[in-house]
This record gives C-alpha cells, structure tokens and sequence, in this order.
C-alpha cells in the first residue's frame, strides 16, 4: 500500500515547492486559490439581494409617477406597509415551508375557515372572543398537523395534498356557515362582545402617544377633534414584523433553522444524518396554518366581520413573495428577509398602481413581470452562490 | 477461492460491538439481502467484499438505520435493537459515510459536518450555533484529514469530490463512538487523501471502535482489514479472519469470481487493434 508519508518529511526541511513546482499545502501560506471577494460582491452573493434591489427600483419608479406625494405620505405608507403585513404574514411562514421542500396551497382556505371559526364559536356559541380565537388556533393546529402528517407519511407531493385542504377547508367555510347563518358571511361579530383588550392585541396601534403628540405639533395631518389620521403603528405590522425576525433568528442561528435548510436541500441525505425531517416539516405546516390563522384574526378584530371568501388567492401571493424575495422554490435556499422585501414590493405595487390612478388590471400584468424578474435574478444569484456560470 | 471451514471468530473473544443475525432486506420484490449473519468486534476493521450490486450498502444502511430489515434482528453490545430512524443508530455510536455522501450540496461545509449534532451555546429549545466552535472544529478536522480547507462557510456544492468526500470522512470519524461504517470512502481521494483515510481507520481501530470498510480496492483494503466478509448475490458466502485469505483470494472475490486474466487479455486484444490502425483525422 501506498505507506503513510506524513511523518516521513521532518519539518523543517519542508520545501514550499519542488522540481515540479508544486506547491505543498502544508508549506503554503496564505491559500493564493482564493480570489478575494469585495464586500459588494458578497453582499449582491446574498439571497435577499435580488429582492432588496427590486424593492429600490419599485420606490424609484412610483416616486417618479403620479400620486407619488399621497402613496408616501404618512397615511398612504401605513396603507401599503398594512398591505405588506397582510401579505408578509403568512409568506414568512410559506417562506420557511418552502425552504424545507414543501408548499403549503391550503393557507388561504385557512384564513377564510379560521375566521369563520372565530366567528361562529363568539356568535352563535356565545364563546368569549378569546375562547373563538384559541379555537381557530386549535383548529389551524390541527389543520397543519393532518396536512404534515399525509405529506410525510403518504410521500405524496405536498402541492396535491394541499390542494385537497384548500378545497375542504374552502368548503368547510362556506358550507357550514351558509348551514348556521343562512349566508356566506358573519357580520357583527364583535357587538356585543366586550373585550376590547383581546381585539386590541390584534387590531389596536402601536405608539399612539407618540403619534397624537406629533398631531399636536402640527408635524402629522389630525381631524378636526385633534386625532391624528394615523393614530400609530397597526398591530398588524408589528404581527408582521416581530415573527419575521424571530423566524429570521431561528432559521440562521439555530440547529432547527439548520435543520428546515437541510430538509429541503436533501431529503435523505438529512435524514441520514440524523435529522428528523418528518418532525421538521409537520411542525412547519403547523406554522404556516397558525400564520394564515393570525392573519385571520387580525383582519375579523378589523372588519367585525367573517367572510368565506376571506384569504382567496393568499397561498398563490405568499409563494410569489417567497420567491420575489429570493427562496428557491426547490427548497434549501432562501431567507426570511428576502420574503420582507417581496411582500413589501407587492404592498407597494398594489397601493401605488391605486395611486398612480392606473387602471388596476395592469396590476396583475406588473406582477406577472416582476416574478419572472424575480425568479431569473434569483436563478442567477444562486448559481454564483455554488460558483457556477458566469465564469468570474 | 478454496472451500475452508466457514466462520473463523477474529482473535479477540469479546462480545460484539454489533451483529445482525438472519437479516433480510426486500425492495418490493427485489431481494437485496437474505438471511445475513454477521459481526463487528472492537477493535477490528471488517471489510466487506462484492461485486457491483452484491448489497453491500444497503447492508451497511441496516446498520446505519436507514433501512429496517424485513427480517432478523440487529443487536448493539449483545442487545436487540429497533432503529427507527438513522438518528436512533447514532444515538449509540454508529457513524457512517454513505456512498453517495449524505452531504447538502447548497450549505456550508461546517453546516454540514455539524448537522444533526449541531453545538449550542445553551440546551434551551432556540439556542444560538456556536458557529465560531463549529467552524474551528470543522476545519481542524478537515485539516487532520489533509484537506486545507479555504473557508469553512463555503457551499460543499463548489467543492470537489474528493473533498466533499474527505467532509463526509471527516465527520464520521468525529463523531463514530463506537461503530464506524465507510462505503467507498477512498473512491475519490487523492493517493494522500487515501492514506490519510487509511491512517484514520488503523486510529479507530486502536481506539477500540469496530470499522466496517467497504471498498472495490485491493491496496485499500487489503492492509487496514483484519476480518473480510463475502458477500454475493445479497447472501453471506463466509467471514475470514486475514490469516486464513490472502491478497489473492481477495482479489478475486472482489472481481465477482470473474477471471481477471481472460478481461486482460481481450482489453489487450481491443488494444492491439487500436495500435494497428492510424488514429482518425482530426
Ligand atoms: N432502494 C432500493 N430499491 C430497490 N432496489 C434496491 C434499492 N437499493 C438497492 N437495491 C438493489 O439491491 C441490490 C444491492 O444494492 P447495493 O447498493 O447494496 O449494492 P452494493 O453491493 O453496494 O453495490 P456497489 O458496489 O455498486 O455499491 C442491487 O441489486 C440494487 O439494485
Ligand atoms: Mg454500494
């Protein structure tokens, strides 16, 4: 056999290269074969770059349009930023699904179903509005865990088997409150159910102090009784913000986070090594219908009201914000952050095409651009992240 | 190769670090192993011997857990055990390259070294990566085996197959505590690479760790091995302690039986043909 040689070349004699003028690696210092890379370069290497750059070129373009000054102002960015919660919401949650190599096409039957959940147990139940909400958790909890449970067990692709919750639970909504109700939609909710402080929590503000203390100033726009138009921080951005940054944490610091990257990038190589990639992807789809069901909430606590159609389309916006902002939708790539700046382009694009006074079907034609943009970026960047094509 | 009297235990008569006894394993209807007896001591490399197909993986993913045998059991330390996942058999010390590697081509290599056992700075549920830890222990690791790792945060997807296979290397030796299983880990090494490999499982050797070494070469395996067990057409043919097979048995077993001389001379032949006549233009 070919023997061991390591010990064979006392230290010291070690030449850094030899008649062939190879270089040893253990005599070499600094490694040459790494070309050093500018901070630009590593950071345009980043997957949320494609979208952040996206996002700037759509700031740009609707500055430049009509409708500029009332689209970013303070009331028409609340408008938009409220959008983007909306949006954002349950894209993180798809975001990490998708990362893990899985589609979760039920979330938007189940912020309909949820709502209606709320709806009929605080109605008709005489529930107290807390109690409504847990059950709608109870059920999205259980929603995620079945719909996790078929994928894992049954290796069927998640894209069919969530097609099949989109239906039932679409169903669902409508078939038993047209039972209960005699209509598709519940309105009144919230009349006489005093808990403002539940409600609060979901559709309340942030910062009013502050906000009526700028009123007062003369530095925001106030009614004529001195309440500020923006009277502050919808909680929905807080709803949006605040577990983005914590998925954003768990998915990058943590061995979970690890694990949801693994799972996506390779199936059985994960599993081989030890993770446990069904545990990862059923808790995942508990997030994602636990996501559509806070989105729920937060829009009954506004509107008062369920509504069966509420959340038609969600599941298709928050794959596109997914994939705007950079996840690879063969799972394994993608962040948290890229998916912000998705769902903020698309809560841009929407209230400033209102803005701008353009006909709002090109909308749908902006959109269509703006994901094959997105996807061709993206494509791009993640070869150069493997090093591949473009050569340099 | 010669008949001789099956079975000769390995010198030392301690109790198995692992063994499988009458162990199946069917793929809808392909019979991939049948009724398999085998051990692994302490202390010893085994080498298992076939052809291109003979089972020899899929034999050692029962012992990595990744498949559950059809029939027979497998026991650790004298006692049964039910691996229900591969993360059950690590659990106990099992730590295995899979020929295929098991790496994640779009993360980084200490990523990759540390999944599934990922160090944290605290037990509590959402614990950061220690990633600084992480990544020195990676690429110390990498560097013991030879590899001069440029930059631990870099995709194993850019490396090259000899060292994406010296990360999955790396990494079972870091963590095998008690078996380590290798399926062709030298396939795509470099000469020093390899002998790298080799020094490594002579450690794990002296360390008391039972090494199941898979490889299609002679000067690989033929050194490090103290035990070789034959494996044909999904069936044990016979475990040999090295005293009782030499290197030329060896190599025929290897080569499925096949006789070697006769594929030499007609590759000679072919060549002989290739020389006589005038290459193609260009
Ligand atoms: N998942 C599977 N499904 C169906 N058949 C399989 C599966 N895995 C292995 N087999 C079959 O089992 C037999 C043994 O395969 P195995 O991979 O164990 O061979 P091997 O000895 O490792 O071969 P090699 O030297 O080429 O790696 C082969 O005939 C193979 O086709
Ligand atoms: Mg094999």
């Amino acid at each position: 056999m070919a023997v061991v040689e390591d010990k064979a070349i006392p230290p010291g004699e070690l030449k850094a290269t030899d008649r062939f003028g190879m270089t040893s690696k253990r005599a070499a210092g600094a490694d040459e074969r790494l070309a050093s890379t500018g901070k630009l370069t590593q950071w345009l290497r980043r997957p949320e770059a494609g979208a952040a750059g996206g996002l700037l070129a759509t700031i740009i373009i609707f500055a430049l349009l009509p409708g500029a000054a009332n689209l970013y102002s303070l009331q028409g960015s609340m408008t938009f930023l409220t959008l983007s919660a909306e949006l954002g919401i349950v894209a993180t949650a798809a975001a990490l699904l998708i990362i893990a190599g899985e589609f979760d096409l039920s979330v938007g039957s189940m912020v309909g179903f949820a709502g209606v959940v709320i709806g009929l147990t605080v109605k008709y139940w005489g529930l107290p509005l807390w109690g409504g909400i847990a059950c709608a958790f109870a059920v999205a909890i259980l929603t995620g865990y079945l719909n996790g449970l078929i994928v894992v067990k049954t290796r069927l692709p998640s894209f069919i088997v969530t097609l099949a919750t989109l239906y039932i639970l679409r169903g669902l909504s409508i078939g038993i409150t047209r039972a209960v109700t005699g209509r598709t939609q519940i309105p009144y909710i919230l009349e006489g159910v005093p808990d403002p402080a539940t409600a609060g929590i979901f559709n309340g503000h942030l910062l009013t102090g502050l906000f009526h203390w700028m009123g007062a100033q003369g530095w925001i726009g106030t009614r004529s009784d001195g309440i500020p138009f923006v009277a502050g921080i919808p909680m929905s951005i807080v709803w949006w913000l605040g577990p983005t940054a914590l998925a954003g944490y768990v998915l990058t610091q943590t061995k979970y986070g690890n694990w949801i990257f693994a799972t996506g990038g390779d199936l059985i190589a994960a599993r081989n090594v030890g993770v446990p990639v069904d545990r990862v992807k059923i808790s995942l789809f508990v997030y994602t219908a636990c996501a559509a069901t806070l989105l729920a909430t937060i829009q009954v606590m506004e509107a008062g009201s369920a509504d069966t159609t509420r959340g038609l389309l969600k599941e298709f916006e928050a794959i596109i914000a997914a994939v705007i902002g950079g996840v690879l939708l063969t799972g394994g790539y993608g962040t948290v952050y890229g998916v912000l700046f998705g769902a903020l382009i698309f809560g841009l694009v929407q209230m400033g095409i209102f803005y701008t006074g353009i006909d709002t079907d090109w909308f749908k034609v902006f959109l269509g651009i703006v994901i094959l943009m997105a996807v061709l970026v993206n494509n791009y960047i993640r070869l150069k992240a493997l090093g591949r094509g473009g050569g340099k | 190769m010669t008949e001789r009297a099956q079975m000769s235990e390995p010198a030392q008569m301690t109790e198995p670090a692992m063994e499988l006894r009458g162990v199946s394993v069917n793929f809808g209807s392909v019979r991939a192993l049948q009724d398999i007896d085998i051990k692994v001591y302490p202390g010893e490399v085994h080498c298992l011997l076939g052809d291109n197909g003979a089972g020899k993986s899929t034999l050692i993913k029962v012992l990595s857990g990744v498949y559950r045998p059809s029939k027979g059991e497998i026991l650790v330390d004298g006692k049964t055990v039910t691996f229900r996942s591969p993360r059950d058999a690590q659990e106990l010390g099992v730590a295995t390259v899979f020929q295929d590697l098991g790496m994640i081509s779009l993360m980084s290599i200490t990523r990759n070294f540390f999944l599934g056992r990922e160090p944290t700075k605290s037990s509590l549920p959402f614990s950061r990566i220690d990633k600084e830890r992480a990544n020195t222990i990676a690429r110390q690791a990498m560097a013991d085996i030879g590899i001069d790792v440029r930059d631990p945060t870099q995709a194993v997807g850019t490396l090259s197959g000899g060292e994406r296979q010296s990360v999955a290397i790396a990494r079972a030796v870091h963590f095998g505590a008690r078996v380590l299983i290798l399926d062709e880990p030298t396939s795509a090494l470099g000469v020093h690479q390899a002998a790298m490999v080799l020094k490594f499982i002579i450690e794990a050797r002296m360390r008391g760790l039972a090494v199941i070494f898979i490889s299609h070469n002679i000067h690989h395996a033929y050194p490090v091995g103290d035990t070789f067990t034959l494996l044909n057409r999904g069936r044990n043919r016979g475990t040999y302690a090295k005293s009782d097979i030499s290197r030329d048995e060896v190599i025929s077993i290897m080569s499925g039986g096949e006789d070697l001389k006769a594929v030499e001379a007609e590759i000679a032949g072919l060549l002989a043909q290739i020389g006589s006549r005038p290459p193609a233009a260009p």
